[in-house]
């Protein structure tokens, strides 16, 4: 190891953060990079499934609710990109990658919300399940990261709690709503357990991540721990539980689960699922239609700019 | 209060909860289509300050009438011919352009009405004014800024928002209408005679729009009827979607 | 077309009277007045501050890690303006 390894890692084994301007090995920039980014996307691409039902939803308190919610993912994705930007990358450089297909997002985004409950699973499972996951990156290596994930957590909290209150307010509806309530149980709960990866021994960024200290806990770790929190709140809401295996182990002083579908999670993560286009399309268009928006901040800031020099001379 | 009074506030509450809420909505279609995302944030908030305005007033609304409608009963469960929003508010989303002159026209407005209308007798409506003067503050300022930058940006961005200031003119005299209700309110010191307010919104919009090098359009034609329900017909197609979820299920808790 | 052409800016919030300005991240501007809005829109939406200041990150001089040794380290043998460097006695501790 080279002096400068050695101090790296030296801050890492202490528990130190690494800092913007802290020297660190090429391949840890890169990884962080990558989970920081891939983080902020799927931020920005959570907006879309979600802002589908905004113009939609079923009371004033609710639309406002939804609205502010679906702001503050907008407001996550730029804490993060902007926390990402301190490793010497810009917005610009990601949002490409991102319409490209080189980074990745969340693959739970590319399910499609179909009904009004859906907007509720997903606050509850989904936000719960990035929760589990955020909370353990609070003591993330990286500095920007995990003061961005400390302010991301506290708002976060608001985010499942609103949509398991949407969720309760249907459980204890109509048949009708209550059917609801279970259709986007059963099409979210697996999805959800996906959203943490792949077993340890398949993920191929796991080993080096936990070694820096970026990731905290392990994939199965995690997802262990928010099946294990969802099954009182399922109890709770009355619903029946997607997963007819799930059993509680008294040894183990967990619950035991059915298999996840590997086949679906990577058939959806190399493109098949039901919006991986749709979602990307959005992106671009926006993006796009957005263009000579920026352009006219810019010709606008330029002619103020010559101006002012006009002035002073 | 006379009745004669109680009914013209709640028709007037009524008529300011519909423009709140119908250009909330459509502020609210830009969510995730915004041209950057400070902006996507930044609008959304504007949103938000009018979605809460429509449920004020709505709230008050729902009191008045006291025969056990809730503010959800006012916005899901009438028609667009009961509907008594301002035509301009209710025109479709359109280019960033259209939405921000719309908003220039509609923000200057409220900038007008509310230092009146936090004057009302009726402390309520005094109250709901008094919020939102501080929002409006906010909502013009960013507003005249995107016109500036749209109109005085490039030839493209100026085209745009020239055609927006054109096409959404007309639209803009209804504002300044008085009918009976709003002359027995504003006679009794309730509501706002608006048509006392049209010298001021013009000259305020005309020097924004002329600082941003658009061309104040000329008054040769004028749409009316959103007060007395004869819409355009975008608020149908609008209020559909947003009625959809909620009428589907007659009677639920949400 | 891309954002790249907005300027870089630093956010800070002063979340109560009586408080230092903190550094809460970044965001993308046209200049300094449409950076404070979009820094009220995107970093208070729950009255999170009183007073806010943005900077070009541009402008920012930051010290670097090399230098760090002969920033920093000549404070570290000077225990005596730390507090807790006084030992007194219990009845007279709580100063």
């Amino acid at each position: 190891m080279t002096p400068e390894e050695q101090n790296f890692m030296r801050k890492i084994n202490a528990e130190d953060k690494i800092e913007p301007k802290d020297w660190m090995p090429d391949a840890y920039r890169k990884n962080v990079i990558r989970q920081m980014s891939q983080h902020a996307h799927s931020e920005v691409i959570g907006m879309q499934p979600e802002g589908n039902w905004i113009t939609r939803a079923p009371s004033l308190r609710r639309k406002a609710v939804l609205l502010s919610k679906v702001q503050d993912e907008a407001g996550h994705g730029l804490y993060l990109y902007s926390a990402t930007e301190t490793l010497g990358i810009t917005r610009a450089e990601m949002i490409e990658a991102l319409q490209q297909g080189t980074a990745k997002y969340a693959s739970i985004f590319n399910y499609p919300t179909l009904t009004w409950g859906d907007v509720g699973a997903i606050g509850w499972l989904v936000d719960g399940a990035a929760i589990v996951n955020q909370v353990s990156l609070q003591r993330t290596s990286y500095g920007p990261y995990a003061r961005a994930m400390i302010r991301i957590c506290k708002e976060e909290s608001f985010h499942q709690r609103q949509g398991y209150e949407a969720l309760l307010a249907l459980a204890k509806g109509s048949p009708e709503q209550k059917q609801m309530a279970q259709d986007s149980l059963n099409r979210f709960y697996w999805p959800a357990l996906m959203m943490f990866g792949p077993h340890d021994s398949e993920s191929a960024h796991s080993a080096k991540s936990m070694e820096w200290k970026i990731k905290r806990e392990t994939n199965d770790d995690l997802r262990q721990k928010f099946i294990d929190q969802t099954v009182p709140q399922i109890e709770f809401l009355g619903l029946a539980h997607p997963d007819p295996a799930i059993k509680w182990n008294e040894e183990r002083g967990h619950y035991d689960h059915g298999d996840i579908d590997w086949e679906e999670f990577y058939s959806v993560i190399n493109g098949n699922g039901h919006c991986n286009r749709q979602r990307i399309e959005h992106h671009v268009a926006a993006h796009e239609e957005g263009a000579w928006v920026r352009d006219a901040i810019t010709a606008y800031n330029d002619k103020k700019n010559a101006n002012k020099i006009k002035n002073v001379a | 209060m006379s009745d004669a009074i109680k009914a013209a506030t709640l028709e007037y509450v009524t008529r300011l909860g519909d423009d709140s809420l119908v250009l909330g909505h459509r502020i609210s279609e830009w969510v995730s289509y915004a041209p950057f995302l400070e902006e996507d944030i930044a609008y959304a908030n504007v949103a938000l300050d009018y979605v809460g305005r429509a449920r004020m007033f709505y709230t008050y609304a729902a009191e008045l009438a006291a025969d056990g409608r809730t503010e959800d009963d006012f916005a899901y469960m009438r028609s667009d011919r009961d509907y008594r929003n301002l035509l301009l508010l209710e025109m479709p989303r359109g280019d960033f352009a259209y939405s921000q002159i719309r908003q220039l026209f509609a923000d200057v407005y409220y900038s007008l009405v509310l230092p009146e209308l936090v004057k009302s007798k009726d402390e309520r409506i005094a109250a709901v004014a008094a919020k939102a003067i501080k929002e409006t503050k906010y909502h013009v300022r960013r507003s005249r800024d995107w016109v500036h930058r749209l109109g005085d940006g490039t030839e493209e961005s100026h085209k745009r928002t020239q055609k927006a200031a054109d096409q959404l003119w007309g639209y803009t005299h209804e504002m300044f209408d008085m009918d009976e209700t709003e002359q027995l309110l504003a006679d009794n010191g309730i509501g706002v005679d608006v048509s006392k307010l049209r010298d001021q919104w013009h000259k305020d919009v005309s020097a924004i729009l002329t600082e941003s090098t658009i061309t104040v359009p000329e008054d040769s034609w004028a749409v009316r009827g959103g007060r007395t329900g004869y819409h355009t017909e975008n608020l149908g197609h609008m209020l559909t979607e947003l009625q959809i979820v909620h009428r589907s299920h007659p009677g639920c808790q949400w | 077309m891309t954002t790249e052409k907005l300027e870089l800016f630093e956010v800070f919030i002063r979340s109560k009277r009586g408080l230092d300005h903190k550094h809460v991240g970044s965001l993308h501007a046209e200049d300094h007045a449409q950076a404070l809005e979009y820094a009220r829109d995107c970093y208070t939406r729950r009255s999170e501050g009183v007073s806010i200041w943005v900077v070009k990150s541009n402008d920012i001089c930051a010290s670097q890690e090399d230098d760090a040794e002969s920033f920093y380290d000549p404070s570290d043998d000077k225990p005596y303006r730390h507090a807790t460097y006084y030992v007194l006695p219990d009845p007279v501790n709580n100063m």
